[in-house]
């Protein structure tokens, strides 16, 4: 496609996307108003099902679908990277050299705060349903703190800790859990992710019915997810050397 | 509060805009984890807390990390392509993986620079 075309279909594009936003935009209420639909609607249904945080009753409880439909891209996109990314025919995998020199107090920041990043994480997905947070956000600082071994120490001591074939059962397993736990609302009260578990007791850690086993298993599907998604994109930077077999070369 | 959600939004359009204006993908990425940490602040004015949480961890960390991983795969593939046949450029499979990925505003995908 030449400049000129493409520059043709991006106004075509963008002025769809102006008049469409014009659109909404003037028929929304005044900023910071008092009128607030869906909350009137979300707080109570929230309260009824014993959760403390609205917004994870909204995510995973009165929108359930719309979160399992989030997690089935995440894990395609998991999938799809992998597939790309794994080491091609004509490239070779090379042990990584422990060159590279990291400051220490790069070492000692890291390794402080790898124990910290890790229990932060945890707390945030266990507590999703009480207090802001869930299964999505301590998912990803679940994985994030895990690369903290890899700017603090080094690929290998990433690599010992990573079996990637545990994270990868990890992965499929948060996003079957995530399934199973919506088919078992369909058998139990003829809805899909309907909320089957007694609610507890309102703000506690068991309340909410099934927010938090959801909250969980997203936490474990993401974080395996993320994990597994960075590993591939450093094991092509750093392990696969990009050289041709020489008879392949001769073409 | 007013005061803080003009200043907020304020950075966040300034930020936006670094991001848009930088010349290298590279470059890009370093801003565009600035850009997260200003909409953090955003959206936690805006009482937005788990909103928040996600944006600091995937928009601040994880996002801008990728793109750097991209651009250094492409790059060590690229130095290889080099002074090799150009007819095989497009055959490999990591020429099609990143140029995908690097396929943001400003950013040039490899088939530009190859004249293919």
């Amino acid at each position: 496609m030449s400049r000129r075309a493409r520059f043709l279909v991006f106004v075509a594009g963008a002025g769809c996307v102006a008049a469409m936003l014009a659109l909404a935009f003037f028929r929304m209420p005044a900023f910071g108003g008092t009128a607030h639909l869906y909350r009137d609607l979300a707080v109570p249904a929230a309260v009824a099902h014993r959760t403390a945080n609205v917004v994870s009753s909204v995510n995973f409880d009165q929108r359930g679908l719309d979160t399992f439909g989030e997690e089935s891209i995440l894990l395609a996109s998991v999938i799809g990277a992998a597939v790309l990314l794994r080491p091609a025919r004509e490239e070779t995998e090379r042990t990584p050299s422990e060159a590279g020199r990291t400051l220490e107090s790069t070492k000692l920041a890291g390794y402080l705060l790898l124990p910290v990043t890790l229990i932060v994480g945890f707390d945030v997905v266990v507590h999703g349903h009480v207090t802001p947070g869930g299964g999505f956000q301590g998912g990803v600082v679940l994985a994030t703190g895990l690369h903290l071994l890899y700017v603090a120490g080094s690929y290998r001591t990433l690599d010992k800790m990573r079996p990637m074939g545990l994270y990868d059962s990890g992965e499929a397993l948060g996003a079957w859990a995530f399934g199973a736990l919506g088919l078992a609302g369909i058998a139990a009260a003829g809805a899909f992710l309907a909320n089957i578990i007694p609610g507890g007791s309102f703000g506690q850690l068991l309340s909410a019915g099934t927010v938090p086993v959801l909250n969980i298993a997203v936490g474990l599907e993401v974080a395996c997810g993320t994990v597994v998604l960075l590993a591939n994109f450093l094991q092509q930077d750093i392990v696969v050397t990009a050289g041709r077999r020489r008879e392949e070369q001769g073409e | 509060m007013t005061a803080l959600i003009v200043v907020s939004l304020t950075l966040v359009a300034l930020a936006g805009t670094t991001v848009v204006a930088a010349d290298a993908p590279e470059r890009q990425a370093v801003t565009l984890s600035f850009f997260g940490l200003t909409l953090t602040a955003l959206f936690l004015v805006f009482q937005a807390p788990d909103v928040a949480l996600s944006q600091v961890a995937v928009g601040a960390a994880v996002v801008p990390l990728m793109v750097l991983l991209a651009i250094r795969t492409m790059r060590a593939d690229r130095a290889k392509h080099k002074g090799e046949h150009r007819g095989r450029g497009g055959e490999g499979r990591s020429w099609r993986g990143p140029a995908a990925l690097t396929a943001l505003p400003g950013g040039r995908r490899p088939q530009d620079e190859d004249g293919t």
